[in-house]
């Protein structure tokens, strides 16, 4: 589904991304871990479309269209969601007002009828009770005064009514408490299906009880140094990165 | 034109002025030549230079005729779903016969009788346009609303412009509102062809005790207009007045707002949105007196400016000794969306009463790109994602509309600049 070769990303000239390879399946969870400032959400970003990363080499195939040939837009409707790590404010648009425009604008690029006002009202009914989310938080202005909780959980929330082939959920679990932690990560294995995927960036195997991940990779200085099973995330909960790092360093610095 | 010395300029104004009112005429003339039309960089016109773009714009500056109007016209002028009194005026000079009457609301021409105290409210010495206009206004319209009548729909001044024998337009309005009154005016007007014109409005409120009065200025008339108004009111005590300005085009637009609050526990609000494209010019000058204790002012002006059109705002917030217990807040954001957009904006505050809660900002920047992407990244197109974004930042004035119509009539218009000019 996904094909990740040799991205190479910067920011204002400086590299942050340096050599990625990633293969995703249909029907896959991928794991991303690695310390602070490893290039994790730099790789979300690049994903998702966001034009301050300038993608220096590589290429991103997603079900066989050369995505970084594509506008943000067209991504999220080819299917390609980013649940974002620092969900921004925007005063005086409400989830519920943007989402209707963007789902049927996502809906039209796939082909299917628009949602009147009725069937979207039902529709996000049934996925309000899927991330149990009040209808109040989202006739607000959005993540205005939303503890971090709710804005986690709205980011879910999006994803339930886009229906993307791929997620990518960077550190949608952090700042959650458990309870929250197993409403979103329920919300997000009901969605799960043979033909869609799903990258939990996160630093905490908490959350891998609960997604569990096929593979994880552990990023640092821009590329995938470790890559294994869900034993690996373990491993690093309980001895952290510097084993890693001291392994990565010492073989790197020519 | 500008062969002509300014003193050959400005006589074209008072040709053919009309007879009534003499003294009045006579002493606007004369505040008139006192003041003189702004030269450039004077303080108050400093970043508007309104006399240059006066004499490189028009040819003749005699005023305008009026123009036939047809019942056809006026009904397809009318914003969808209006229901209300509608009030039509040909280049400043009222048509009764496409007007219609509400009970409460009484109307007469200004040249019916003299007795109306023109210029006791917009005072000539204050500004060059008030005398001009005082010298010359075309006959206006005395508006009278009833003591303890609420009217429960909008009153529409209807205002079809064409330059037609002179270029210059100069429309007069008396509003006078009862105690206990309650009324929506909407100030709406219109050109009928593309050609450049002046339009030098003077609109004079004087307000009754504990009123409720709204007054809602649309600008939208063609690229080539220049077009000033002054609108000053007698707010008195237990009274509320709401201004909302909202400007769309126009090729050099300066809106005077005056409101002197004369009575205790009154309340003054001023809120406006341009939307400015092109090379318009728009500038707001909105000056709130606090002459009394404990009343208090609200003042929020949103600016959306893109190509090289240019914006001015300047808020004077006078709060005299006396008035102690003022509560004054003022508020001026705007966006950019373009390189050459240029916008001067200015809280001018003079507070001589120590006992006041006064606080007013200002901001200026681009569109918020980080909102721009998370729309985008939910699958909305840049250009839908844009016009939401602008949309929503100019929502908090829009929401101040009461009247449906009008809100309406506006957001689609904004809708359809912002989805297919931003
Ligand atoms: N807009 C930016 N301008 C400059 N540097 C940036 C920018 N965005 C990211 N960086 C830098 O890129 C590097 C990678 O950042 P990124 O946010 O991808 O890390 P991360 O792995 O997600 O970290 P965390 O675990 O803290 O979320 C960091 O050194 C960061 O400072
Ligand atoms: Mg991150």
């Amino acid at each position: 589904m996904l094909s990740i070769k040799n991205l190479h990303a910067s920011i204002e000239g400086t590299p942050i991304l340096r050599g990625i390879n990633l293969e995703i399946k249909a029907g896959e969870v991928h794991a991303i871990m690695g310390p602070n400032g490893s290039g994790k959400s730099t790789l979300a970003s690049v994903l998702a479309g966001r034009e301050e990363y300038e993608v220096t080499e590589g290429e991103v195939v997603f079900q066989g269209k050369e995505l970084l040939e594509l506008s943000p837009e067209d991504r999220a409707r080819e299917g390609v969601f980013l649940a974002f790590q620092y969900p921004i404010e925007i005063p005086g648009v409400s989830t519920t007002n943007f989402l209707r425009t963007a789902l049927n604008q996502v809906r039209e690029y796939r082909g299917l009828e628009p949602l009147d006002a009725v069937k979207f009202l039902s529709l996000m009914k049934e996925k309000m009770a899927l991330v149990e989310i009040d209808q109040k938080l989202l006739s607000r202005s959005l993540n205005e005064g939303f503890s971090g909780g709710e804005k986690k959980r709205n980011e879910i929330f999006q994803m339930a009514m886009l229906e993307p082939v791929l997620s990518i959920l960077d550190e949608t679990d952090s700042g959650l408490d458990i309870d929250a932690l197993r409403i979103v990560s329920n919300g997000v294995n009901k969605l799960k299906s043979e033909k869609t995927a799903t990258i939990v960036v996160t630093h905490y195997q908490r959350l891998l009880e609960y997604i569990v991940p096929d593979f994880v990779h552990v990023l640092y200085k821009g590329r995938i140094v470790k890559s294994g099973t869900k034993e690996l995330a373990l491993e690093l909960e309980e001895k952290g990165y510097d084993w890693i790092k001291e392994e990565v360093d010492s073989t790197a610095t020519v | 034109m500008s062969t002509l010395t300014q003193q050959e300029f400005v006589l074209g104004f008072f040709e053919a002025a009309p007879a009534t009112y003499s003294n009045l005429r006579q002493l606007g003339k004369e505040s008139f030549y006192a003041q003189g039309l702004p030269a450039l960089k004077a303080e108050e016109y400093k970043f508007t230079p309104i006399a240059k773009k006066l004499e490189m714009s028009l040819t003749d500056l005699s005023p305008t005729k009026s123009i036939q109007i047809n019942a056809e016209r006026v009904k397809s002028a009318l914003f969808a779903g209006f229901k209300g009194t509608v009030l039509v005026f040909s280049n400043g000079a009222y048509l009764p016969e496409h007007s219609t009457s509400t009970e409460g609301i009484s109307v007469r021409l200004l040249s019916e009788n003299e007795s109306t105290p023109l210029g006791s409210i917009a005072k000539a010495d204050k500004d060059p346009f008030v005398a001009l206009n005082q010298a010359t206004f075309s006959d206006g319209l005395h508006i009278s609303l009833e003591k303890n009548k609420e009217l429960d729909s909008p009153i529409l001044l209807l205002q079809f412009h064409q330059a037609q024998g002179g270029q210059v337009i100069s429309p007069r309005i008396w509003i006078e509102a009862g105690d206990f009154s309650k009324a929506t005016f909407i100030d709406y007007p219109i050109s009928l062809d593309d050609a450049p014109y002046f339009v030098n409005k003077v609109v004079e409120i004087k307000g009754g005790i504990n009123a409720n009065l709204t007054y809602h200025s649309l600008q939208q008339e063609h690229n080539q207009v220049i077009a000033v108004s002054n609108l000053v009111t007698d707010i008195q005590k237990d009274s509320q007045f709401t201004s909302t300005q909202i400007t769309l085009s126009g090729d050099m637009v300066r809106n005077n707002l005056t409101l002197n609050l004369l009575g205790s526990n009154s309340v003054g609000n001023m809120y406006g949105i341009y939307l400015l494209n092109g090379k318009t010019h728009v500038d707001n000058h909105t000056n709130v007196d606090h002459t009394i204790p404990h009343a208090e002012s609200n003042e929020l002006y949103k600016g959306i400016l893109t190509d090289q059109s240019r914006g001015v705002f300047n808020g004077k917030i006078f709060v005299r000794q006396i008035a102690q217990k003022t509560n004054a807040f003022q508020q001026n954001n705007n966006i950019l969306l373009s390189e050459d957009a240029i916008i001067n904006t200015k809280p001018q505050l003079e507070i001589w009463a120590d006992d006041v809660k006064c606080s007013h900002g200002c901001t200026v920047g681009q569109l918020d790109e980080e909102a721009q992407f998370y729309l985008q990244a939910r699958g909305i197109d840049k250009t839908t994602a844009k016009g939401l974004l602008l949309y929503a930042f100019a929502g908090e004035v829009l929401d101040k509309i009461e009247v449906d119509s009008l809100r309406n009539h506006i957001v689609a218009q904004i809708q359809e600049r912002l989805g297919s000019k931003f």
